[in-house]
């Protein structure tokens, strides 16, 4: 950050919590960016919440430990948050403020953009309709990512989301092109070890030289968390709308952004809402997620992928609640999947990408494939509520039609779902599989399909 | 005079003005240097507390605010259709050409081209007496829709003293002019209107007439009546934009205004992207020609989108009173709900449940209230409607939620999206069982005129096979299905039939995204043959597993996305086939496919 004139005061009228309240402000402005220097020198960042009545609150991003009534100065620097951008980024690794950590000196900026960006007209978004092979069977042939998209994975802890996100970073291409994806990471509040792995996945597949890393571990400040997210996509929108590149944003972990924001809203004792998140968790929320997208007249795409553990593996928790109506559909991991052994344990029936349809068929993938997704969809939600049906009345009870959809049920996780973490799968297979799975049914069960494809690609009796 | 403050306090969308004794409540202000455009929302000795419309970063107290003595308005002339809005009424295309792909602040814009000339063609003549709401002529604004220009509705009425002639004028020609005694108004092609003020009427008709919408769990199981209130509540995922998108697309209204009211910003770029291209089932002209967007994202500013809801029924209500039907889907209103809570709060008003502030039930009835079937003001004598439909989104899908419960005391249809239908993928995901129509005996008075006698009855027939179902699947659910007698086990598999072949419906399917309301009664009568038949067979002893073995059934299935409108006599085939099929599953004759 460089150095900015700006106005200095020094009465400090209260602290608390993350948040510090200046008094005899004469001009400040709201969102300013602060730079307070404390008794013994040290520099942190803040902004401003609410200003008026010659008062100013600013929210310290790296917390207010150690910070003095007497002695603290605060410096309004006249703009709000920037963040330095240019090519230079790529294979960097940055803090969660946007500080290089990487020991390398700071890049040269091409520009300065505020971070918390502005919102994209929609009259000049490109609706987006193309299809991202990720290599991953559940995803390809049931969930389809499109470029352009925000999908979030929903995990709960222990899960290996990061592994599913490492694995889309590492496969993800657009058919028929060889253009790359760039990979922007932000780790929100995660440990070490997980932003490690992803780290090193970059590394090993060759693809850290076109990422850049945002990292706030568990042990940085957890108000900071509150930046990391708009720095990186700040950043990821820049590489697609200005350099007209691919990227894709991974955010990891959603659920401790929201966290910060939590502690934020009780100190300035605001009225919550449910769980004490505050009211406006969901527009906040919306915020970071509607940065992805593309715009007319321009090459690049920002493609999101939001990862967020479930508190408790609950989906109706105000996290995953909020973030499913805002995102174009969720990929959720299923713990009992997980526990069998399955990888990736994508519980497909609760799982959903709304833009597949625009991504899939004639012309983009192949005729058949949303009616082979629907169809999947359908069978496998049979084949539960036949397990569930088993379990009570014992195989036994069960007419002919529903052995055989237990038996695809089965079929299903073993054949088409569980895949190696470094296994990439071509479209084609995936599809290929997932007929495999239908042709175990009989013909008149497959309702969803259009004739002329159950002759072309039917292979059961 | 208008008032002239200064900022004094900043708090994300909300902002504190002094000196603003003379501002009214609800007056528009503009707000800082950059004249970010605000509204009064509480006024306290001389300090006024405003909601920002626009992004409040960088605003700093000191800076002036300055009142423009109108309330929040919108332009109602020709120009409205086919045009994308923000929630205050400002096009996105004009904001995109002066701030670029990203929305930025302080922008001026008109509502519609004023430049742009339209062919006038007079239908009042001079020494007529005109009123309120009387229509002066006719311009034709899209090749779908031919706009009358209206008196506006503040008007008090007088003698034509000019008409223009027929011919090219922009819309700030003035068109007329009226004398009354002294007074003199003159009269161009639009007039604003404050958006929290419902447009007058002369009369309320009663709701009797259907929106057809083409789906086929709304227009047979659920029907809205034009005129009508409906609310979708459903979790995430449940479908509730789709089933939107789908009635905006098909309903048989002349009008459809479409509120974006906080939710994504690339379903209002696909209705952008689609309707184009859509043709409509009954003019053939692209839906575009018929369809306003207002858009406000979820992350645009929150201020708007409470203002957004309002931006939009009243230009719904202006098309009305032109004598047509008009539908408004409003999706969402809990974020509506969302922005009324967010500045409750900044008010530091008393929250009732979940943070929601107490007046928020008279809010939605106020909205709700809104709709109606009416005969409008002034002559000639018309009828016009407009049909209101919010998406509700309960947090947690839990339906005891403040906003789904008011909400439900408002509106006369309900739609329950249901989370495990669409797990299961069974879309629209609108639970038979949950879901109600206030207007089912108030519509079969126009099936039977328009379609057929049969309707009310095959209706009737086929939903309590489901309602059987129902009950029976709790059983099921305990003893598996083999404990229950071939008759029940029958209703079971007719039960899944109507399922698939009739309730759910695939929008992304060319064929079956619209099913007009002669195919839905014949699918259904189809189903309820099948059946009568059915039942007949296993009385003169047809084996179960032969009668669920029959090949007519995937026939029956997937007859609403085979067979297209123009084929529909294929469906007489279907019923010979299922004669032919029965009389041989009895006699044990061996069914064979017929290609």
């Amino acid at each position: 950050m460089p150095e900015a004139a700006g106005v200095e005061y020094t009465k400090v009228a209260e602290i608390k919590g993350p948040l510090m309240v200046i008094d005899g402000i004469t001009k400040a402005s709201f969102d300013e960016l602060v730079e307070i220097e404390t008794a013994e020198g040290e520099r942190r960042l803040g902004k401003v919440l609410e200003v008026g009545f010659g008062k100013a609150i600013v929210q310290v991003f790296e917390g207010t430990t150690g910070l003095t009534i007497s002695g603290t100065k605060a410096k309004f620097l006249g703009k709000t948050m920037e963040m330095p951008v240019s090519q230079e980024l790529l294979g960097r690794v940055f803090d969660g403020l946007g500080r290089p950590n990487d020991s390398l000196p700071d890049p040269i900026a091409d520009k300065f953009l505020d971070v918390n960006g502005e919102p994209m007209n929609p009259e000049r978004r490109e609706y987006p309709t193309s299809f991202i092979q990720t290599g991953v069977s559940v995803i390809d042939g049931m969930l389809t990512l499109v470029r352009g998209q925000k999908l979030p994975i929903f995990s709960g802890s222990g899960m290996p989301h990061n592994i599913l996100a490492a694995q889309i970073a590492r496969q993800a291409s657009v058919v028929g092109t060889k253009e790359d994806f760039a990979v922007v990471f932000a780790a929100i509040g995660v440990q070490y070890s997980e932003a490690q792995y992803f780290k090193r996945s970059l590394e090993e597949s060759g693809a850290l030289r076109r990422s850049v890393l945002f990292l706030n571990l568990a042990d940085d400040p957890a108000i900071e968390r509150i930046i990391t997210p708009r720095v990186a996509l700040t950043v990821a929108e820049y590489l697609a709308f200005d350099l007209g590149m691919h990227v894709l944003a991974i955010l990891t972990d959603m659920t401790n952004y929201a966290e910060a924001l939590r502690e934020i809203s009780a100190a300035r004792e605001e009225v919550p809402g449910r769980k004490g998140y505050p009211g406006y968790l969901y527009t906040d929320l919306a915020n970071n997620y509607e940065r992805a997208g593309r715009i007319k007249g321009k090459n690049g795409s920002v493609t999101q992928v939001p990862i967020l553990s479930m508190p408790a593996d609950d989906i109706t928790h105000p996290i995953p609640d909020l973030t499913g109506y805002i995102t174009e559909g969720q990929i959720v991991l299923g713990r009992d999947l997980f526990r069998k052994g399955v990888y990736p344990p994508v519980n497909v029936l609760m799982s959903l990408s709304r833009l597949m349809k625009d991504g899939v068929g004639e012309g983009k993938t192949r005729s058949d494939h949303m009616e082979v997704g629907n169809q999947m969809y359908d069978a496998y939600s049979r084949a539960q509520e036949v397990r569930a049906l088993a379990e009570i009345v014992g195989r036994a009870g069960l007419t002919g039609v529903d052995l055989k959809y237990l038996d695809a049920g089965d079929m299903f996780e073993q054949h088409f779902l569980k895949q190696a973490p470094d296994e990439n799968r071509a479209l084609d297979e995936t599809l290929g599989r997932a007929w495999d799975v239908l042709s175990t049914l009989p013909e008149g069960e497959l309702t969803k399909i259009k004739e002329k494809h159950v002759k072309q690609y039917y292979k059961g009796k | 005079m208008v008032a002239k403050g200064r900022i004094v306090w900043v708090s994300g969308p909300a902002v504190k003005a002094d000196g603003m004794s003379t501002a009214k409540m609800y007056e528009t202000v503009e707000v800082g240097e950059s004249k970010l455009i605000g509204e009064v929302i509480r006024l306290t000795g001389d300090v006024a507390f405003i909601q920002v419309y626009e992004s409040t970063s960088g605003l700093k107290p000191g800076e002036p605010v300055v009142g423009t003595g109108q309330p929040l308005s919108v332009l109602l002339g020709p120009g409205i259709i086919g045009k994308i809005y923000d929630g205050i009424q400002r096009p996105l295309d004009e904001i995109a050409s002066k701030s670029g792909a990203f929305i930025g602040r302080g922008v001026v814009t008109t509502p519609v081209d004023l430049k742009k000339k339209y062919k006038f063609k007079p239908t009042a003549k001079k020494g007529d007496e005109v009123g309120p709401g009387s229509i002066l002529g006719t311009v034709e604004e899209t090749p779908l829709l031919t706009h009358s220009i209206l008196v506006p509705p503040t008007h008090r009425g007088g003698k034509l003293t000019e008409i223009a002639s027929e011919g090219d004028y922009d819309i700030e020609h003035v068109i007329a002019t009226t004398e009354k005694g002294s007074e003199k108004v003159s009269l161009k092609m639009y007039h604003k209107w404050p958006v929290r003020k419902p447009r007058p009427y002369a009369e309320r008709y009663d709701p009797t007439v259907p929106l057809v919408t083409g789906q086929r769990v709304i227009d047979t199981y659920f029907p809205i009546a034009k005129g009508g209130t409906g609310a979708i509540p459903g979790g995430f995922g449940t479908g509730k934009t789709v089933t939107l998108h789908q009635i905006a697309k098909w309903a048989d209204s002349k009008v459809v205004v479409y509120i974006g009211c906080g939710e994504r910003g690339n379903e209002m770029t696909e209705v952008l992207v689609e309707f184009p291209h859509l043709i409509d089932p009954r003019s053939g002209r692209p839906l575009m020609e018929r369809t306003v967007l207002v858009a406000n994202t979820s992350n645009m500013p929150v201020a708007a989108r409470e203002a957004s809801i309002y931006t939009g029924v009243t230009m719904a209500e202006y098309y009305r009173d032109m004598g047509f039907d008009v539908v408004l889907v409003a999706d969402s209103t809990s974020r509506w709900a969302e922005a009324l809570r967010e500045m409750s709060g900044r008010l530091e008003e008393m929250p009732a449940e979940e943070g929601y502030p107490s007046y928020l039930a008279s809010r939605l009835a106020e909205f709700y209230e809104r709709a109606g079937r009416v005969r409008a003001l002034g002559s000639p004598n018309r009828a016009g409607s407009v049909t209101l439909v919010g998406a509700v989104s309960p947090s947690g899908a839990d339906f005891t939620e403040p906003v789904t419960t008011h909400t439900i005391r408002f509106i006369k249809t309900f739609w329950a999206l249901d989370t495990r239908l669409a797990y299961s993928r069974h879309y629209p995901s609108i639970n038979w069982m949950q879901s109600y129509s206030g207007y089912l005996e108030d519509v079969s008075k126009w099936w039977k005129e328009n379609v057929t006698g049969e309707w009310y009855d095959l209706r009737a027939e086929s939903y309590h096979v489901l309602q059987r179902e129902d009950t029976l699947k709790e059983i099921v659910r305990l003893l598996g299905p083999e404990a229950l007698p071939d008759e029940e086990k029958l209703v079971l598999e007719v039960a899944r039939m109507v399922k698939i072949g009739i309730l759910q419906q695939n929008s992304f399917d060319k064929v079956d995204t619209y099913c007009s309301p002669q195919k839905q009664v014949k699918l259904v009568k189809l189903m309820v043959k099948f059946y009568k038949e059915a039942q007949k067979a296993l009385k003169a002893g047809a084996p179960l597993a032969d009668i669920r073995a029959m090949p007519i059934i995937p026939s029956l299935l997937k007859a609403k996305f085979e067979i297209p409108e123009e084929q529909l006599n294929k469906l007489e085939d279907l019923d010979k086939q299922i004669d032919e099929q029965f009389r041989k599953v009895v006699s044990g004759e061996e069914v064979k496919v017929v290609a």
